[in-house]
């Protein structure tokens, strides 16, 4: 099977006047098609570098990438990208909101339309087409951010801290809206996250990178069991506590180097 | 689906509804205060000013008095006088400042696409918009002759370089994350121009028009002032060259209603164009 992300000796330099500084090194990444994975990792760890240069916002400064075998050459439908907030327009009502990624990709008809209506009335947004964001809580509005994501029908997704923004419950419930909703579609991810419990709850496997430049320090799979059981339920699992507590005692060493 | 009280809604509540009730009858009665206060020190300063000019405390002759103000208005209103020259101010006011604005947006439009001839205008801006543009005025007279156009030309050369530059600062302040968001959907620069910059700068673009009202009724009445052959501002010069000082105040009075007027009607845009926000 071809992997869906491919990323081969990945390196990229951030240019500024003063110097140029190395954010990534030496990625290697293969994530297979329907998997869930997480990149944890101390803040300057080229998380969100990783993210863009799969979604085609970077052009790396060495290595190849690939998304489902071929090359990135910029943004690319196969891609959705889910940001930190949920960055709607505040001049757009919620359901041409959702539509953004139709309209610019010009796939806007009746038919996208409608399937994209049902998607607002699975978030339990069916009555808020006609809304602006102003009038949305945090979590209605980040359901909206994944309606807008999803619209465009993606193979796969990067989440780049898409909770971080959100109150502690309505960060558990869309945990479980999202795994559930990718499982269902058979959609593969890439999760960017701070928080440890967060990535192992959702994810298949997670990543640890080290810092200055970026790389990547540890894989973990996440064993069956956790894998299986909804985020909200995977943190009483057993070996939920053991997995948590051996990579943050590998954090910990990180952040003393 | 907002967390907000409607207190209709909850009408078995009648002591919520009192407190609504209240609220909204203290900010009436707040609001109407305001409104006499103003009223009555408009109206005390046209009495004042009326018996401080019959009674001969101020020179006449200078300051003149409400009345005679104001029967020279309706005077010249009568006799149809007043119409042309009120008519070829608001027409040119109008056109410098709708042109004075697009102009300006277009061309920060023009600076927002290509930075490098951004870097290339920018000192030419920078100067240009610290000169006094009116000093201008007499080579565009001899250039595009004594009349409609060098003085709408006049407005333009003080309106447009401001609205470049608070058009484009705008531009660049727009929330990078939207723009990602149009990006990672593979947008084209003229789709997240369209779809996010422009309509992310409507308010800038707006307030601009605000700031362009009263910028234009300068250009306009200097150029008028410089042409001096028609218009409010020729009124101006002429009454004040026959020491006419109660035409001098009429022309004024009337500047003073029709931009408020103005200013009004893009304030009512404004409302209309920028709810949701």
């Amino acid at each position: 099977m071809v992997p869906v992300v491919e990323l081969n000796d990945i390196a990229h330099v951030y240019v500024t006047d003063r110097e140029a500084s190395l954010a990534v090194e030496g990625i290697h990444l293969k994530v297979e098609p329907g998997e869930f994975v997480s990149l944890v990792g101390p803040s300057g760890c080229g998380k969100t570098t990783i993210l863009s240069v799969i979604a085609g916002l970077l052009q790396p400064s060495k290595g190849a990438a690939y998304v489902n075998g071929d090359p990135i050459y910029g943004p690319s439908p196969e891609v959705g990208y889910m940001l930190q907030q949920d960055y709607l327009f505040p001049w757009r009502t919620i359901m041409d909101n959702a539509l953004i990624g139709l309209e610019l990709t010009e796939r806007l008809n009746p038919e996208s339309r409608s399937a994209v209506q049902n998607l607002l009335r699975e978030m339990g947004l069916g009555d808020s087409g006609n809304l602006y964001p102003s009038q949305l809580s945090g979590g209605m509005r980040q359901r909206v951010a994944l309606v807008r994501t999803l619209a465009t029908d993606p193979g796969l997704l990067l989440l780049d801290e898409p909770f971080s923004a959100l109150d502690y419950q309505t960060k558990l419930q869309l945990e479980d809206l999202i795994v559930e909703t990718l499982k269902e579609r058979g959609k593969t991810a890439i999760l960017v996250t701070h928080d440890l419990s967060e990535a192992i709850a959702m994810s298949d496997r997670v990543i640890l990178l080290n810092r200055n430049p970026g790389r990547i320090h540890r894989l973990f799979d996440i064993p069956e069991n956790i894998r299986r059981a909804q985020p909200f339920f995977a943190r009483k699992e057993p070996g939920f506590n053991e997995l948590f507590h051996e990579i943050w005692g590998e954090m910990q060493t990180i952040g003393k180097e | 689906m907002t967390t907000r009280h409607e207190p209709s809604a909850s009408s078995s509540k009648g002591w919520l509804q009192d407190i609504y009730v209240k609220h909204t009858k203290k900010k009436k009665s707040i609001r109407n205060r305001v409104l006499a206060v103003q009223l009555s020190l408009l109206l005390l300063f046209f009495i004042w000013w009326e018996a401080a000019g019959r009674w001969k405390w101020i020179d006449v002759l200078l300051f003149s008095y409400p009345s005679k103000i104001f029967s020279n208005i309706w005077g010249n209103m009568v006799s149809g006088e007043l119409w042309g020259h009120l008519g070829i101010t608001v027409g040119e006011t109008v056109v410098g400042f709708l042109l004075g604005t697009l102009v300006g947006t277009l061309l920060a439009v023009l600076i927002w696409w290509s930075p490098f001839l951004n870097k290339v205008l920018d000192p030419y801006m920078v100067v240009f918009n610290s000169m006094p543009k009116v000093a201008l005025g007499p080579i565009f007279i001899v250039m595009f002759g004594a009349g409609f156009t060098a003085i709408v030309i006049t407005t333009l050369s003080i309106t447009v370089i401001v609205t470049t530059l608070v058009v484009y600062n705008s531009f660049n302040e727009v929330d990078s994350n939207l723009i990602k968001v149009v990006r990672t959907f593979g947008g084209t620069k003229r789709q997240v121009f369209q779809r996010v910059i422009l309509p992310a700068s409507y308010p800038a673009i707006v307030s601009t028009l605000k700031v362009n009202v009263g910028m234009a009724w300068v250009g306009v009445i200097v150029g008028e002032f410089l042409v001096a052959k028609s218009g409010l501002g020729y009124l101006i010069m002429y009454g004040f060259q026959v020491f006419n000082f109660t035409l001098v105040l009429s022309s004024l009075l009337i500047i003073a209603v029709v931009a408020t007027a103005m200013y009004q009607i893009v304030v009512y845009i404004e409302r209309k164009l920028l709810t949701h926000r």
